[in-house]
């Protein structure tokens, strides 16, 4: 008698957003084939009424705490919050888009918010893998939706150059990650993630081991590249200049997001205990990704490029929370997380308000007096910056506060030393922009100011009010970001 | 009613809301509004206190010690503070001349500042911001949000000393103000948390007056004496005391109304009341109580010397403050905390009353300061004329009036603690008093006019609002000592016998620990009989007397003569003339130090080292930028080679480093 084959339980209430996430996904493409609609944004407010939707039904699974379909989906407070991270960045992308396609109408179409969405499901699966396999597959279904994404200004010499980039680079890296990842298999004959710290914990000598230490290193390579660490960052000016600037925005946020997922996932659980100083390349890492991002970013004239390189400073200090370890730690990365979805998409979102037919407007001189003759913008813009500088009372602060107090009581004193010196250098070019917008008069030919449609006043407005909420009533969050670590069953 | 309490402070805040925030727009559609806002809100604080007063008399003498917790304030670990006013015997008195003064110089000045257009609603913001402090200070049920009253009552001297800081030389009055405050405030805040350590010791973390007090024996007695020191050195500075009187006087520079609410009558009185509020402590320190009466006297003859010899009417009257408020401290070093606050309460009613009226007469005078170009105003401004006298009687102590019993108090309370040498440099003041205060009548009032032909054409008596305030508070200078008429004189000193409570000492007692040490002192004292005590009574109206005789030879019948004996006795004339030079003598061997020591730490340290440091590395910083974005050359190729090159550096590191 041949065995039986037994049908692994399905629980689809456990991916029930993602599931909602790619129907509405499908149903824009669809919608916008046979062109059932004819309004300006229809497709737009089609994606978010989608999304928000799916966002609701997050909530329903919170307080789970089990796996599903074989250990491939875990599903427990770390997914749940960083799928709420997603599809908060997913709903600010969509109310910026809203605007910036008055001067890209390429951009309204059904195959862009599509795209959007299947590059958000990729990430939610990120950060809900419970399989390299799964991981693998997640990450891919992001980047090449983001890939297209990079290069969607068609017409642009700088968006296709920018695509193809990405494209090369990722693929490189990629090959990187999957090599990563077959020799921790190869280490530990496991690809689940839980199945794999069970491993390690009871056959502690594989950590010492060159298969599982190449491993190791491989895997980082090929995320390291995602979130931009230096020394593999070298793409991310040239890729977040030329993208779209909402895409830009998307990326920073998002990709960031679920790829420290997946860092907290592997390096911070599974590896927490290798006996060797290993902590020690990623301290390194964390400084230079920090100084590199930083002192780039001092000397860029375009604000839209100087943000790129405060992104891979960013990434710095989410990485000395890595370094950190440990669950205050995770805490730490979650919140940051959180926050600067908020105010890096308001940012950009700022960037995307300002533009002509088909031309984006990014440079500081071009900003120059805007500040006096649009002040609800200045003050967004104002807000924005002062929380990417980590000052109070925004969230940046609470923020850079949660993860580097972690990395003190975890004993990293210089690192969080070098990390504020950073802060400090930082804070150098964020105002520059504020010093511009207020004190500088404006240049001689106008800039183009759309009036700022309800969907981008929304927009920016929710991402001003969530850095004030984060950074002054913290506790909610905070309280929630520790409910929310990872800790295998 | 004692659940209303916070309404008290409150109302004022609600004005400075008002008025601060809307001022602008309320001054230029209807004038009107913003005194209105103003005065009803101290108004209606007054009203509550007289509400709130008399239901603390319905208390027997023993449960007078009433706490209302607003809310939790600060909390740190075991520390704890609320926001939480105290309702007894003393916080009560001070509230409520407080309350009362204050209203009815909001009312006077609805008549002094009409001419200040524009900046009206500013001043009546900063007018009720310093009720709001000032009540916070004297209601506070703990040191905290007493300092916090004490800081704001400060601050708002600031800003009014400078009000017309289109002068440069009100700017730096209220500046010198200040910083002066600020000397005294640093003492008082290490004398602060060292109470609040040292108790800490013992497991006490908190502020509260009467958790202290109460705890205050467990203290070491150095620890007590230092505290109080420290806490002194802040009274002299908000006090106007030796050594940090010196800003009073230039704090003249403010709008008359205001010398007389915070510069007379309640500002400066903070002090006295700290001291007497926190008697348990300085009972338990003779040394500090030592001090406080000598510094009490010699404050009261320098400044009565200073006053003999000065012009500026408001000068006359800053230095005559000065000299009181030494009285003041001179009765609580000697034990009499009741006297002092006795002699706060009479001295806010006739000092406030001599200001305005100085006030008045400016006002008639076009703003003329210097009594040399006054004289005669008897006529053409009767009200303010018999207001100043009796103000002018009740404080040089003229028998009958307000200040008459409570500077008799002092002096009898002074002498009959042994102290003969304070005592009589007590009695001699009194007699510079009665010669300075009436030298400023005669010179005011009498003989012929001197003003200008243009300016004397415009004397007028003032306006009703500016008037009624005067009649009301010559009321109160006339009558207001029969509070505290001394058992010698057949009265029975009922203010202290209210008092007695708070002192720790009578039998309403509700704080212990202070008993045994009044006891002590009380058998230490020797009791002269009652003879003694009349007797002492009359040597002082004869030097009263004496003063005025003087007075009156000097500058209305002989007037020739001051200038002959300022030139026979050039030297003294001179020293005093120029305040003993102590503005200048501080400069010397304080200010102009610390200024060369700031310009070189300017200068030589933060100009030359560490901004050169700072810019230094910022340049580095720019530089290094500027080198860096160079490797960004925007090949794939190099991206490729550089994330290749990062692989294989990590993968060398750890394979051949770290496991060998």
């Amino acid at each position: 008698m041949s065995p039986e084959f037994i049908l692994p339980a399905v629980n689809f209430q456990c991916i029930l957003p993602q599931i909602l996430l790619s129907l509405t996904a499908l149903l824009v493409l669809l919608v916008d084939v046979f062109g059932l609609v004819k309004k300006a944004n229809a497709l737009a407010l089609i994606t978010l009424a989608g999304v928000v939707f799916a966002t609701l039904t997050l909530f329903s699974g919170t307080g789970l705490q089990e796996t599903a379909f074989s250990g491939m989906i875990l599903v427990d407070g770390f997914s749940f919050f960083l799928n709420l991270t997603i599809c908060l960045i997913l709903i600010l992308t969509i109310l910026v888009s809203m605007n910036y396609q008055q001067f890209f109408p390429g951009i309204n179409s059904g195959e862009y918010y599509s795209l959007l969405i299947f590059a958000a499901v990729g990430m939610s699966f990120m950060a809900a893998a419970g399989n390299l396999i799964l991981l693998f597959v997640a990450l891919e279904l992001m980047s090449v939706s983001i890939y297209v994404l990079v290069g969607f200004h068609k017409d642009n010499l700088r968006s296709i150059e920018a695509a193809l980039k990405y494209f090369l680079m990722g693929a490189f890296a990629t090959s990187f990650l999957l090599l990563g990842f077959a020799f921790l298999y190869g280490a530990t004959g496991t690809m689940d993630l839980l199945t794999m710290t069970e491993f390690i914990r009871s056959n502690p000598e594989v950590l010492s081991s060159g298969l599982f230490l190449s491993g190791v290193l491989l895997t980082l390579t090929g995320l390291g590249f995602k979130i931009s660490m230096v020394p593999f960052h070298m793409w991310t000016p040239d890729v977040y200049e030329g993208a779209p600037t909402v895409i830009t925005g998307f990326m920073a946020t998002g990709v960031k997001a679920a790829a420290f997922a997946a860092l907290v996932r592997i390096f911070m659980v599974p590896l927490g205990s290798l006996p060797i100083d290993w902590s020690m390349l990623l301290w390194v890492a964390a400084v230079l990704t920090m100084t590199v991002g930083n002192i780039i970013a001092l000397v860029q004239d375009s604000i839209k490029r100087m943000l790129a390189y405060s992104g891979i400073a960013h990434a710095g200090y989410l990485l000395i929370g890595v370094v950190a370890g440990g669950e205050l730690a995770q805490a730490g990365i979650l919140y940051y997380l959180l926050v600067y979805a908020f105010m890096n998409i308001g940012a950009f979102g700022v960037l995307a308000l300002l533009g002509k037919k088909e031309t984006e407007y990014n440079t500081l001189q071009e900003f120059s007096g805007l500040g006096l003759k649009y002040p609800v913008l200045g003050l967004a813009m104002a807000v924005f910056m002062f929380s990417l500088a980590g000052i109070p009372p925004t969230g940046g602060f609470m923020g850079k506060l949660y993860i580097f107090s972690a990395a003190i009581k975890s004993g990293y004193v210089w690192l969080v030393v070098l990390g504020a010196l950073n802060s400090v250098i930082s804070i150098y070019y964020y105002l520059r922009v504020i010093v511009v917008m207020y004190f500088q008069e404006s240049g001689a030919e106008d800039v183009a100011f759309p009036a700022p449609s309800p969907a981008i006043t929304l927009g920016l407005g929710l991402a001003a009010a969530g850095i004030m909420i984060l950074g002054v009533f913290p506790s909610y969050f905070w309280v929630l970001a520790q409910n929310s670590v990872f800790v295998p069953m | 009613m004692f659940d209303l309490v916070w309404l008290i402070p409150t109302l004022p805040a609600l004005g400075v809301l008002l008025n601060g925030l809307l001022g602008r727009k309320i001054e230029a559609a209807n004038k009107s509004l913003v005194h209105w806002i103003a005065c009803s809100a101290v108004g209606l604080s007054f009203f509550l206190t007289c509400l709130t007063f008399l239901e603390l008399l319905q208390l027997p003498a023993e449960l007078r010690l009433v706490e209302f917790t607003w809310f939790n304030w600060i909390s740190a670990g075991e520390f704890q503070s609320y926001w939480a006013y105290q309702i007894d015997p003393l916080s009560m008195v001070m509230c409520l001349f407080v309350t009362g003064v204050g209203f009815l110089i909001h009312i006077y000045s609805i008549g002094y500042m009409g001419h200040a257009e524009g900046r009206y609603y500013r001043y009546f913001t900063y007018l009720n911001l310093f009720m709001f402090s000032m009540i916070n200070l004297v209601l506070a049920n703990n040191f905290l949000l007493m300092f916090l009253g004490w800081e704001g009552v400060g601050f708002c001297s600031y800003l009014l000393i400078g009000f017309w800081f289109g002068n440069i030389d009100n700017a730096r009055a209220g500046k010198k103000a200040f910083i002066t405050n600020r000397i005294g405030d640093f003492a008082f805040l290490v004398g602060l948390f060292l109470l609040i350590t040292h108790l800490g010791k013992h497991g006490v973390w908190s502020v509260n007056f009467t958790e202290v007090f109460s705890h205050a024996s467990a203290l070491p007695p150095g620890i007590v004496t230092a505290v109080c020191l420290l806490f002194f050195i802040g009274c002299t500075a908000k006090s106007a005391q030796i050594p940090l009187y010196i800003w009073l006087p230039d704090a003249m520079a403010g709008p008359t109304p205001v010398s007389a609410l915070i510069h007379a009558a309640t500002m400066v009185t903070s002090g006295i009341y700290f001291v007497t509020r926190s008697n348990i402590l300085y009972q338990m320190s003779p040394l500090a109580l030592q001090v406080i009466a000598v510094v009490g006297a010699l404050t009261a003859l320098l400044a009565a010397s200073i006053a003999l010899t000065q012009n500026d009417i408001k000068r006359v009257l800053a230095y005559s403050t000065v000299s009181q408020l030494g009285y003041m401290f001179l009765g609580l070093g000697v034990g009499a905390f009741s006297a002092g606050i006795f002699h706060v309460v009479t001295h806010s009613f006739f000092k406030a009353l001599l200001f305005l009226c100085a006030g008045s007469v400016m006002h008639g005078l076009a703003n003329e300061q210097d009594m040399r170009f006054m004289g005669g105003m008897r006529k053409k401004m009767p009200v303010t004329y018999l207001t100043m006298l009796i103000g002018t009687l009740a404080i040089v102590g003229f028998p009958g009036l307000a200040g008459f019993f409570s500077k008799d108090e002092i002096l009898w309370k002074t002498f009959a603690s042994g102290h003969v040498l304070l005592w009589m440099i007590g009695v001699f003041t009194a007699g510079l008093t009665a010669f300075y205060m009436f030298r400023l009548i005669f010179m005011t009032f009498f003989n012929e006019c001197r003003a200008s032909r243009e300016v004397q054409a415009k004397i007028h008596e003032s306006p009703r609002t500016m008037t009624v305030p005067l009649i009301v508070l010559a009321a109160l200078s006339a009558i207001g000592g029969y509070i505290g008429v001394p058992h010698a004189l057949g009265g029975s000193n009922r203010i202290e016998h209210f008092l007695e409570p708070v002192m720790g000492t009578g039998p309403g007692k509700l704080i212990a620990g202070g008993e045994h040490l009044a006891q002590e002192a009380a058998h230490g004292a020797y009791h002269p009989s009652l003879a003694v005590e009349y007797l002492l009574m009359l040597l002082s109206v004869a030097i009263v007397l004496i003063g005025i005789g003087l007075a009156y030879t000097l500058y209305v019948k002989e007037r020739e003569r001051p200038v002959q004996l300022a030139e026979r006795f050039s030297g003294l004339y001179r020293l005093m003339f120029n305040k003993w030079y102590v503005d200048e003598l501080y400069g010397l061997i304080a200010v102009r130090p610390l200024h060369r020591a700031s310009l070189f730490l300017w200068k030589g340290i933060d100009v030359l080292i560490i901004d050169g440091v700072v810019n230094g590395l910022a340049r580095i910083f720019g530089w290094s930028g500027t080198w860096l974005r160079t490797v960004q050359t925007g090949y794939v190729q190099a991206y490729a080679v550089s994330l290749l090159l990062g692989v294989a550096g990590l993968m060398l590191y750890t394979l051949f480093v770290l496991v060998p």
